[in-house]
């Protein structure tokens, strides 16, 4: 299923007055409606000025950008702004306007009657998920996590399809932006917008973009791709590179339990003979044996105590259970974690789904 | 104790009998002190906007601005005299030329202290660039102008006593008076100096009023 075409670039190039190279380099690309895009590259590969064009704060020197089909030099630069939500790294705000002033500004500058403009000013403070008490304040007297909220709910005012992102959460710190970013794919999951975001952080450009672009020293485009097949199949030894050390466990982030087929594990049932159990451990050359109660998982015992019959007495837990929606990683710390080396999978309401070892999370990546 | 009369400091009596005077010169004081302050804002501005637009042009408008402002007032008006005669214009010339570089100073610094994240924000939401020079630009370095404002003001108003050599009235017409009488008579001096001084004062709280005024943002726990 192919989404529509949002954002086209064709043959895009970029030279600033006085420099002898290109700042974008014949760039073709095709932002899809309703997704995020993430444009990440060292400094001086041009992704800020390729954002910058699409809503012509810098003139492309040769090329089309298409906005939803249209040429962007189609119509009065202003109008074509007001139709793109716009958030940048120091948010930018207005600090002579309270709150409710910097978020109405493109309403205002629209010309939306006060009613409206108030109710959607209300309606924004309560999706991005700010106090309505802060609306009366100036930026001034807020933290940076929610200057960069106002910043976003000001972008998002006249309900723009599409919304440029310059190094959003650069100006935070770490557990704020780790917030904000998931915050950011809650939002986009209820408003689906066009979202082209620019950053330096690789791992930023993974955790948010449906595609990455990355972009190489004077404007080259090296790969655009969803962040799991970059990182599988990185298109040439820079990206390799840029994608940093630990390009496995970046993947393993990406993937989810249910991406992969757990194994059944060496789990008896209760009541079952000793023999089956052994018979169990044996196959599964562990030591080991999990001991199940009907549909559920009760934990697991040694096999030098097995004697007689499966009993439920005794069970040690599993370190490590992981759903269906868990990531492969948070299953692999689960796994090098426990003594058993495996981590249990259970559906969300704690069913017995099988057992992941490390082997079959690697093979799992692997295909 | 010794009784009031003209040898005193202050001849209360002559205070009293001079009232109309003082309330004539009081307005003759603020006329040439406004109307100065007026002219040269709307002459700074036009340099700020010629400054802004052509950044060349800044350095040599700021040292016209400031060789006027180096002129020793006395020096001006009387090189002005033969030119333009005695009275209100040539006085008045006199002190839009010192307003000049304290007020094209502060437009065009206020301007530049506009934050370029602000500056990109607005750009990019769509304004127009009149629009955003008016709403957001002029906006956030009002409250330097008017610190411009500030300063030009007091000192114009210094400046005018001094100017009623040129016979443009105003406190220092009684300054003129007292130094002119043969025997020391030193009340229509205090009064036209002290006057002066009040007048400079509440000018310059009433300018910091309305820089509070109108930077709501930056008091302590702004709410409106």
């Amino acid at each position: 299923m192919s989404r529509p075409v949002a954002i086209r670039l064709v043959q895009v190039c970029k030279r600033y007055p006085g420099a002898d190279d290109l700042a974008v380099d014949h760039l073709d690309l095709e932002i899809p409606a309703g997704e995020i895009v993430a444009l990440v590259g060292p400094s001086g590969c041009g992704k800020t000025t390729t954002l910058k064009m699409i809503n012509r704060l810098i003139e492309p020197t040769s090329g089309t950008i298409e906005i939803h089909g249209r040429p962007a030099g189609d119509q009065p630069v202003h109008e074509l702004r007001r139709g793109i939500g716009y958030v940048i790294q120091q948010t930018g705000l207005f600090p002579h306007k309270t709150v409710a002033g910097n978020i109405a500004t493109v309403p205002r500058l629209l010309g939306w009657d006060k009613a409206r403009t108030r109710q959607r000013v209300e309606e924004l403070v309560d999706l991005v998920g700010l106090d309505r008490g802060l609306l009366g304040r100036y930026p001034g007297a807020l933290s940076g996590g929610q200057q960069q909220r106002v910043g976003v709910a000001r972008a998002l005012a006249a309900d723009p399809p599409i919304l440029l992102m310059d190094e959003p959460y650069s100006a935070v710190d770490p557990i704020v932006r780790a917030r904000l970013q998931d915050e950011l794919l809650d939002l986009q999951r209820r408003v689906q917008k066009t979202i082209v975001l620019v950053t330096h952080d690789v791992d930023e450009a993974l955790k948010l973009g449906d595609r990455v672009v990355i972009l190489n020293v004077g404007g080259r485009l090296e790969q655009a791709a969803p962040p799991a097949e970059i990182l599988a199949q990185p298109a040439s030894p820079f990206v390799a590179d840029f994608l940093g050390e630990e390009r496995g466990l970046k993947r393993l982030a990406l993937l989810r339990v249910r991406d992969i087929t757990p194994g059944t594990g060496p789990v008896a049932d209760v009541g079952d003979a000793a023999d089956a159990a052994r018979a169990l451990m044996a196959e599964h050359r562990v030591d080991w044996y999990g001991v199940r109660d009907g549909e559920h998982l009760l934990g697991w015992k040694w096999g030098t105590d097995l004697d007689g019959t499966v009993g439920a007495d005794d069970v040690q837990p599993f370190r490590a259970v992981v759903t269906p929606d868990s990531t492969l990683r948070s299953a692999l710390d689960g796994i090098v974690g426990s003594l058993t080396n495996v981590a249990v999978v259970v559906d969300d309401v704690g069913r017995y789904r099988g057992m992941l070892r490390i082997d079959e999370i690697s093979e799992g990546v692997r295909e | 104790m010794v009784a009031n009369g003209p040898d005193s400091f202050v001849w209360w009596s002559w205070v009293a009998d001079h009232t109309d005077d003082i309330r004539a010169r009081t307005i003759e004081h603020l006329q040439l002190t406004g109307s100065s302050v007026a002219i040269g804002f709307v002459i700074a501005m036009a340099m700020a906007l010629v400054s802004l637009r052509w950044r060349r042009t800044y350095a040599p408008l700021a040292a016209i601005a400031g060789g006027l402002y180096s002129i020793p007032s006395l020096a001006l008006f009387g090189f002005l005299v033969p030119l333009t005669g005695l009275g209100f214009r040539t006085a008045q010339i006199a002190l839009v030329s010192y307003t000049l570089l304290i007020l094209l100073r502060n437009i065009v610094s206020g301007i530049d202290g506009v934050p370029a994240a602000v500056i990109e924000a607005a750009d990019g939401m769509g304004y127009e660039p009149w629009r955003r020079f008016l709403a957001v630009d002029l906006r956030l370095a009002t409250p330097t102008i008017i610190g411009g404002l500030r300063v030009a003001t007091v000192t114009v108003i210094g400046l005018v006593t001094v100017a009623a050599l040129v016979g443009s009235g105003g406190y220092g017409t009684f300054i003129e008076d007292g130094l002119s009488r043969a025997r020391g008579f030193s009340t229509p001096i205090v009064v036209g100096g002290s006057l002066s001084i009040v007048m400079a004062v509440a000018f310059d709280i009433a300018f910091a009023l309305l820089q509070r005024a109108v930077t709501p943002w930056a008091r302590r726990g702004a709410a409106p």
